[in-house]
């Protein structure tokens, strides 16, 4: 199945057997998981076809243009972009069995269980333990950051089960049940006044050993393909002119011409500029991808993408004058999706902020472009060849 | 969208030029050359314009050139200013070209296709796509005034010259007076024309003639641009991979790390927006908007590698010796060459609709 003809017959052939119209939504998921057509790239029997990543577009049009119901991505992005693509490259025959599917339809939500307090950029010094009782694990610790924990089934965790060996080479790779007794999870208010992440605390929590993703002491490697993938899905969306962050501020801009001043023009006009030079990267990055020529430039997206939202919206909360010293909500609430364009000026601001922090804070980032992409020497690093137990903290 | 990708061909064409400057235009020659009295490398011309044949890019086939686009100009100019090649590159086979293609003169477009005869547009270095244009006077069907600040006039076997009659005219560089200034870009030096009764051909309208071809080069000066930051970055990278201070090499300390990797990211932007510009400019699609983006970003970026450059090689790169002055004066003049990026900007304020208060 790599021909963009006989995969447009097949969604065509799908979709008069399970019409979007007459079919319930859920029913409709998962014939289609089933039929292959949920991600072509993955094997048969696990919801795709064994294709070529680039022919999902094929199948995508074809469903859109029936009006067929989708999985709601936004809602369930740590599982498709993160939890997916590790369960499939170190997952048993049956973890991927029980776990892709229901992960795919949006049945089963997912969280990640990776920073803690003590562990952020330094993730690898991560202190929940896991201790091996039997065919179980028992997991204690802490950890934070975790969006969606709230509304989560499974978790992806890291944990140390080796202290006694550098940091890098105790940690093992897990499948947490997020309704097991021991998992609580607390909402964690944000600037922003709402809760869209949460703290996780797992006391005495039992894992099987069969929930174990790749071998012990393997977790490290394993959690770099979440990584990984987090990061190919960060900035990697295609927009339209005005597509991003600039787009609000521009608007205001051409409604309501009692708010300019000659050095907001100058600023909007540079930052106008630059998210259109962004775009074009991104274009082009995108570009090499599917021309097969995944380039180092994504290294280099999140730092752009950060810095020009946090600028932008710094900007709208000027630009808006009186109505900049108003916000619109502080309300503790806990939002289903992050939206980082949405709401007000003041809101869009202060959730920028997190944007060089999540996913990687800009520094380090800025560190890994300096080594990998530019080859320049590594940090001087006094961790590498100590047990964990004795690093300082 | 817009292809911001390199051909196969358009990577040829580029190993090739590379190649050539590898062997013919080497930085300690640049320098050398910069204060003699033949500032142009018209040896390296010859190469570049009648044994390649890229005089004749921009020039359709029927009128002895290449027809092929700005896209594979834009490649040629990225390898010119990796190298701050003085060649009339950019000032012929681009600005003086897309003039001449703007009036349909045949006559002219064969004799530059081949390489053998250089042309100027005889309008100052700083104006951009959408400047009021100085023009000389036209009495008793000659020429007469002065135009000041012509890049590449020296090497010009002829200049096209606006007229206060509406007209573009091309004059023999012998019957003008062409004086040299010093000039802040030792490798795109500019003169003064002063025309005393200078005979000229009338070849069409100036008006958007001019326009065209400082739109296209606004927007080809950017990879020009590209070249040169991406050389500031490569070489200042490299320096500091070798540099050592207090025992270790000065690339390992994270403050410049952070600056070289912020630099990195300019130039990736800066080639997606050089790429940009060219396309639009070969496709003819939202051309205005993206020449204007790319020029707006472009000479900043170049500016601040070329002065990154200068500062982390610290006292070398301070000598006239090093080759870095010849690449931040290219950059600091390219910044006002063909329309600052305030200028550009202002443009798009009117194409964008985010107007003045």
């Amino acid at each position: 199945m790599s021909d963009a003809g006989e995969l447009r017959d097949r969604t065509r052939e799908f979709l008069a057997a399970n019409p979007p119209g007459r079919t319930e939504r859920l029913d409709f998921l998962r014939a289609r998981f089933d039929a292959g057509l949920a991600w072509v790239h993955y094997p048969e029997g696990l919801g795709g076809l064994g294709a070529p990543r680039s022919l999902q577009a094929v199948v995508d049009a074809e469903l859109e243009a029936a009006g067929a119901p989708d999985n709601d991505p936004r809602r369930i992005g740590i599982g498709l972009g993160m939890a997916a693509p590790t369960i499939l490259q170190y997952g048993t025959e049956e973890q991927r069995r029980r776990l892709l599917r229901p992960l795919w339809t949006g049945e089963e939500v997912w969280c990640q269980l990776f920073s803690e307090p003590g562990a952020g950029s330094d993730l690898a010094a991560l202190g929940t333990r896991a201790v091996r009782e039997g065919d179980d694990w028992v997991v204690d610790g802490q950890k934070v950051w975790t969006s969606s924990a709230h509304l989560a089934r499974w978790a992806i965790l890291i944990a140390r089960t080796d202290p006694g060996v550098p940091k890098h080479q105790g940690i093992t790779y897990f499948v947490c049940d997020m309704t097991d007794p021991g998992v609580e999870v607390r909402p964690l208010r944000q600037i922003t006044g709402e809760a869209e992440f949460n703290e996780v605390f797992l006391t005495g929590v039992r894992i099987p050993d069969s929930r174990r993703l790749g071998a012990v002491g393997e977790g490290w490697r394993v959690a770099q393909t979440t990584l990984n993938n987090e990061r190919v899905a960060i900035g990697g969306m295609r927009l339209p002119r005005e597509g991003g962050m600039i787009g609000p501020v521009a608007s205001t801009w051409r409604e309501r011409p009692e708010l300019r001043t000659h050095d907001l023009h100058q600023r909007l006009l540079k930052l106008w500029v630059e998210a259109e030079v962004a775009r074009f990267t991104g274009e082009r990055l995108r570009q090499q991808l599917a021309a097969g020529q995944p380039g180092p430039e994504g290294a280099g997206m999140k730092l752009s993408f950060a810095r020009l939202n946090q600028e932008i919206s710094g900007l709208e909360v000027e630009l808006r004058g009186e109505e900049g010293l108003l916000y619109d909500e502080w309300t503790m609430r806990r939002p289903e999706l992050v939206d980082f364009t949405g709401r007000d000026a003041g809101y869009r601001y202060l959730r920028a902020k997190g944007n060089s922090i999540e996913g990687g804070t800009s520094e380090v980032l800025l560190n890994i472009v300096a080594e990998r992409v530019l080859g320049l020497p590594a940090e001087p690093r006094t961790d590498k060849d100590v047990a964990w137990k004795d690093l300082a903290r | 969208m817009t292809d911001l990708l390199y051909s196969e061909e358009e990577e040829a064409l580029r190993a090739a030029v590379r190649d050539l400057l590898t062997d013919h235009c080497a930085a300690a020659g640049v320098v050398a050359r910069a204060e003699s009295a033949a500032p142009h490398d018209l040896g390296l011309w010859k190469s570049l314009a009648q044994s390649m044949g890229l005089a004749g890019l921009l020039i359709p086939e029927t009128l002895g050139g290449q027809g092929a686009t700005h896209r594979e100009a834009a490649v040629v100019l990225e390898e010119l200013g990796r190298a701050v090649a003085p060649v009339p590159y950019l000032t012929s086979a681009v600005v003086a070209t897309e003039a001449l293609l703007d009036c349909g003169d045949e006559e002219l477009l064969e004799k530059l296709a081949t390489g053998r005869t250089i042309g100027v547009l005889a309008v100052g270095l700083h104006l951009g796509p959408g400047a009021a244009v100085p023009v000389v006077r036209l009495e008793d069907g000659t020429l007469h005034g002065e135009l000041t600040g012509v890049a590449d006039a020296a090497a010009a076997d002829v200049l096209l010259v606006p007229a206060d009659d509406g007209g573009l005219y091309a004059v023999a560089a012998d019957a003008v007076t062409r004086t040299p200034r010093i000039s802040l870009d030792l490798t795109r030096p500019l003169a003064t024309v002063t025309l005393d009764g200078a005979p000229g051909r009338r070849l069409g309208e100036f008006g958007p003639a001019v326009r065209r071809a400082l739109r296209a080069a606004a927007g080809l000066l950017a990879s020009e641009q590209l070249g040169l930051a991406d050389w500031s970055l490569t070489e200042t990278v490299r320096y500091l991979k070798e540099r050592k201070q207090f025992n270790r090499p000065v690339g390992g300390f994270q403050a410049l790390k952070h600056r070289l990797a912020q630099l990195w990211l300019e130039v990736v932007n800066l080639r997606a927006a050089a790429r940009a510009a060219a396309d639009a400019l070969a496709t003819g699609e939202d051309t205005d908007i993206t020449v204007a983006v790319a020029q707006a970003y472009a000479a900043p970026v170049a500016v601040r590698a070329a002065e990154e450059a200068l500062q982390l090689h610290g006292g070398i790169g301070m000598t006239w010796e090093h080759p870095v002055h010849l690449y931040l004066k290219r950059a600091k003049a390219g910044s006002l060459a063909y329309g600052t990026a305030g200028a550009h900007r202002e443009a798009l304020a009117e194409l964008v609709d985010l107007r003045a208060p």
